[in-house]
């Protein structure tokens, strides 16, 4: 593969990836619509992982998980299914979906459908269920179960027939386009976007709720949430990234993603094959009484926003989170900067205003990365190292730089150049 | 007892600024006696070595290592002291944290300042020629401070640079300044009229200071690296400089310096710049130059006396230089090549040197390089310059400038040949010598004229008469009689010698492909750079008030072969 070939792979990869256009159009059991959604089995966030190797966040979503399926009752029952084998684990990312944190989807679990109407590829997210103890976080005590059971049961169809009812569904990168211009990166931040989301949605709520005590209560909780936009956002990035996989010959980075254990990405030109190395220890800024003794290893589907071009790509639309990485407003800039660096376009739909305008840097190219040895700036939150614990701070995280040499290598092999 | 303890961290690289700040950091921490901060050349390993601060964990480094070591009163101090080295990297960090973004490419630096027009590279040897060669794709000239680029590399940079009329400056050119402003190391000097061209760092900065002091200025100072006048390089930058300069309307006077080169470069060299519009004062360090001035090239033995002539050369306005064709001589399209038939050796040997200025190949019995010495003393073969008092001619015979006999048939010789355009004789009168030449030559030459003109060719007889009025021969009647037989005279060798490398070389103007002309000040616009190396490089650009932006360089893949290799597959 000469330049010129992969610069037009690249091209190609990119231009799919910008012009995708994610429609949040409903919420639907997963069951019923992820594909190769089976009972007994868990998508989790990241590359594939065994019990084992589970960092505790993971494995406390998996135990939720499991009791919120009503596979079993109690964590020792579950421990005792999964080491039996009955119960089956595959990353989300090879079942169109993506899920912060843990990511743990189950079965019965409603999620997110969003429907790129450009390439017609559709991608699935669960529903977030906000801060403190929660699944994603490895949470998996009775009131964790009780708010699930209340979001599949009453949250869900509420906002469900509200996104069947209004004509067009939300246009999730219209949303984000907006967002990105009130302060929002899209990933660690998304309180503007989520006050927007939750503004489309308040007016059909309101009008097909049941009562008025539902409408509020399912409008409460989105508001509370500055996170409630983070799932179908990802939703909508992942069908974004989607739809530039698979160009044969392109080197971009298509898939990034950490289970807690790993860090795993994938190339739009080489297939299914996930490039792994340890996840790093995200440096940032703790909630009183943690420290970084108390993190877990970085985890999470979020990494999803940072391969679309938003996140800690965005830096630049988000100074107001900047202190998070202990850092200044003009830190946030030249964290932009740096991304325009290893990547190969500006993307044509999100903009930043601190920088005149210009679109945020998108499309990894695994050869920049590698050549320059500047790895993609991850923004993200930190979870709590034991399960259940929640979210202990946020700050920055990079990947291991193994995963981008190891592919760049598995590149040459595949279209011979070694 | 005192304890010397160190640490080796792969693919780390600093600039040796960098370095030399932590260094110094660590000699103010508690306990320490010394320190080294180095990346593991051999030669910095040797460095560290002698001075007692290498120890055994260290020997293995490499030279994209780099090598931390403490000479301290203390195991615990000195790892005190190993921990610190981040604290100290740090601290320089933070200083600079609300700084601008520095791109990490020069692909992001050409994006930021796009009208720049120079690169200034001054990364490691190993990595230079990339980096150089990656900067003219994108259209831009380099100046290559760095050193340890193969000659391969340089060769390969410039003709791809000539080919795009870019320049190419060294690799290991230390100095340059470009519409007044310094590149690299250079002073600060007024402007002016003179331009130079150095293949010597020191000497262009020397010549700028002496021009400065002179009370004069300079337009450019271009260098071209120590190895460009080399036979392999070609002098493929100092051509192109000296086009530059040639064409520049703000230089009136060039000068060429360089230190010794090898004398077919520097042959070829002065024909390059005997076909310059402008004055050249050549100063070749160690090189005999053929005369003090052939006609635009002047030649001074100093730096201080080019900067000299130079200057007074400026003064002088109406400077021309002399006829270098004569249209009224008709020679016909075979006619090339010059025949000197000599009786003095001496007067034979300056010829060929000056000639030099005008032409290469001159074959000989006595050629400056003897890979021009002719085959067969008694047939010419293209340029010839003959010495017939050579012994080879005068076995059994008496010398030629008693005995004419020998000559006048090889003249008769050369003027039947349909290549000879022009024949160039001596005449030494005097005491002892025959006692009329110019009665043996006069019918000869006007009969090879006339068998010329019948040919359809023009013969140029040029005859250099050596004596004076008082001789017996009279030198006024002998030249009267050598005049009538349509002979140019010429009275001294060098003038001779001009005269006829002027016809020459109008004769033998190879259609060379013309240089790609490089422009150096696009449209008045002012001096931009992008710096890749050498912080200090771009401090100094900044502080002329030149715009220009820094590229916080690494090694590319982290200085890991395989992947590079792999990168550069994939990028061409």
């Amino acid at each position: 593969m000469a330049k010129s070939k992969i610069d037009q792979a690249n091209d190609i990869a990119v231009e799919r990836m910008m012009s995708a256009r994610p429609i949040l159009t409903g919420i639907a059991t997963a069951r019923d619509v992820i594909p190769n959604m089976e009972d007994n089995l868990l998508l989790h966030a990241g590359p594939p992982v065994e019990w084992e190797q589970m960092s505790g966040p993971m494995q406390g979503a998996v135990i939720g998980g499991l009791i919120f399926e009503g596979l079993v009752d109690n964590e020792t029952d579950a421990v005792s299914m999964v080491e039996a084998g009955e119960v089956k684990f595959a990353p989300c990312h090879e079942h169109s979906s993506v899920g912060p944190m843990a990511g743990v989807t189950t079965a019965s679990m409603k999620v997110y459908e969003v429907t790129n109407t450009t390439h017609g590829n559709v991608a699935y997210s669960n529903l977030n269920e906000g801060y403190g103890k929660v699944l994603r976080y490895g949470a998996f005590s009775d009131d964790v179960i009780t708010k699930l059971r209340w979001m599949n049961d009453v949250l869900a169809p509420v906002l469900s027939e509200a996104l069947v009812k209004s004509e067009n569904g939300i246009d999730v990168r219209q949303l984000l386009s907006e967002s990105l211009h009130m302060g929002d990166e899209g990933h660690n931040r998304n309180k503007a976007g989520s006050i927007l989301y939750t503004a489309k949605l308040a007016p059909m709520v309101t009008k097909l709720a049941i009562d008025s005590d539902i409408a509020s209560e399912a409008l409460q909780f989105l508001a509370d949430n500055a996170l409630s936009v983070l799932n179908p956002v990802m939703a909508a990035c992942k069908s974004m990234a989607d739809a530039a996989h698979g160009v044969d010959g392109s080197t971009l980075m298509t898939i990034m993603a950490r289970n807690g254990t790993e860090l795993g990405i994938r190339i739009s030109g080489l297939g299914d094959k996930w490039f792994t190395g340890p996840v790093g220890q995200p440096d940032g800024l703790y909630f009183p009484g943690f420290t970084a003794e108390d993190a877990s290893g970085d985890i999470g589907d979020s990494t999803i926003t940072e391969t679309v071009g938003i996140g800690g790509f965005a830096m630049a639309s988000a100074p107001a989170i900047v202190a998070f990485v202990s850092g200044t407003p003009q830190d946030a800039i030249n964290a932009t900067m740096e991304m325009y660096e290893i990547t190969v376009s500006e993307h044509s739909h999100f903009t930043i205003p601190a920088l005149n305008f210009r679109g945020t840097p998108v499309g990894v190219d695994i050869r920049k990365v590698v050549e320059l040895g500047i790895t993609p700036r991850i923004n993200t939150g930190i979870a709590h190292r034991d399960a259940g614990v929640g979210q202990v701070g946020a700050g920055l995280v990079r990947p291991p730089m193994n995963v981008f040499e190891d592919a760049l290598v598995s590149y040459a092999e595949h279209y011979g150049l070694v | 007892m005192t304890k010397v303890t160190g640490e080796i961290r792969s693919g780390a690289y600093f600039d040796s600024v960098v370095l030399m700040q932590l260094q110094k950091g660590m000699l103010e921490l508690d306990g320490v006696l010394d320190a080294g901060v180095m990346m593991g050349t051999q030669a910095n390993k040797d460095v560290l070595e002698q001075s007692g601060l290498l120890p055994n964990s260290c020997r293995i480094a490499v030279a994209e290592d780099l090598i931390i070591a403490v000479k301290a009163d203390s195991v615990s101090q000195a790892s005190a002291a190993l921990k610190h080295v981040d604290v100290l990297l740090n601290k320089r960090k933070t200083i600079t944290d609300d700084q601008e973004f520095r791109p990490r490419s020069l692909d992001m630096a050409v994006r930021t300042l796009p009208n720049s027009q120079w690169v200034i590279v001054s990364v490691p040897g190993r990595y230079a020629a990339g980096v150089a060669r990656e900067a003219l794709g994108f259209d831009k000239n380099v100046f290559l401070y760095s050193d340890n680029v193969s000659v391969e590399d340089e060769v390969s940079l410039k003709t791809l640079a000539a080919d795009k009329g870019l320049l190419v400056m060294g690799p290991d050119c230390g100095t340059a300044v470009i519409d007044g402003v310094g590149l690299g190391f250079a002073n600060q000097s007024q402007s002016g009229s003179v331009g130079i061209v150095a293949a010597s760092g020191t000497g262009l900065q020397a010549l700028t200071v002496t021009i400065d002091n002179l009370g004069s200025g300079i337009t450019h100072a271009i260098g071209t690296g120590g190895r460009d006048l080399n036979q392999q390089v070609g002098g493929i930058t100092s051509r192109q400089a000296l086009d530059v300069l040639n064409r520049d309307t703000n230089t009136k006077v060039i000068i060429l310096t360089s230190k010794p080169i090898s004398s077919r470069s520097a042959m070829e060299l002065m024909q390059v710049l005997h076909a310059l519009e402008k004055p050249v004062v050549v100063n070749f360090l160690g090189y005999a130059p053929p005369a003090y001035q052939i006609d635009n090239v002047f030649f001074a033995s100093t730096l201080r006396e080019a900067a000299e002539l130079a200057i007074e050369l400026c003064d002088k306005l109406d400077f021309s230089t002399n006829i270098k064709s004569d249209s009224q001589k008709k020679f016909a399209s075979s006619q090339r090549y010059i025949r000197g038939l000599f009786s003095g050796g001496t007067l034979a040997y300056e010829t060929l040197l000056v000639l030099r200025a005008f032409t290469t190949g001159i074959y000989s019995n006595i050629p400056i390089d003897e890979s021009y010495k002719l085959d067969d003393h008694a047939s010419s073969h293209k340029h010839t310059i003959i010495d017939m008092g050579e012994d080879e001619f005068t076995i059994g015979r008496l010398h030629p400038m008693i005995d004419s006999d020998l000559r006048l048939r090889r003249f008769q010789q050369e003027a039947a040949d349909p290549e000879t355009a022009v024949i160039l004789l001596d005449v030494v009168l005097g005491y002892g010598s025959h006692s009329n030449p110019a009665a043996e030559l006069a019918p000869i030459i006007s009969e090879a004229k006339s068998l010329a003109r019948r040919s359809g060719r023009y013969l140029e007889v040029v005859v250099l008469v050596i004596g004076t009025a008082n001789d017996p021969q009279d030198v006024v009647a002998q030249t009267n009689i050598l005049r009538k037989a349509g002979a140019h005279i010429e009275t001294n060798a060098d003038e001779a010698a001009i005269y006829v490398g002027n016809i020459i070389s109008g004769l033998n103007t190879t259609s060379k492909a013309s240089l790609r002309p490089v422009v150096l000040d696009s449209s008045g616009q002012s001096l931009a750079a992008i710096n890749v190396g050498l912080e200090s490089f771009y401090e100094s650009l900044i502080r002329q008030g030149a715009e220009a932006i820094h590229v916080d360089w690494q090694p590319p893949a982290q200085g890991k072969d395989n992947l590079m290799d792999l990168l550069a597959k994939m990028k061409s």
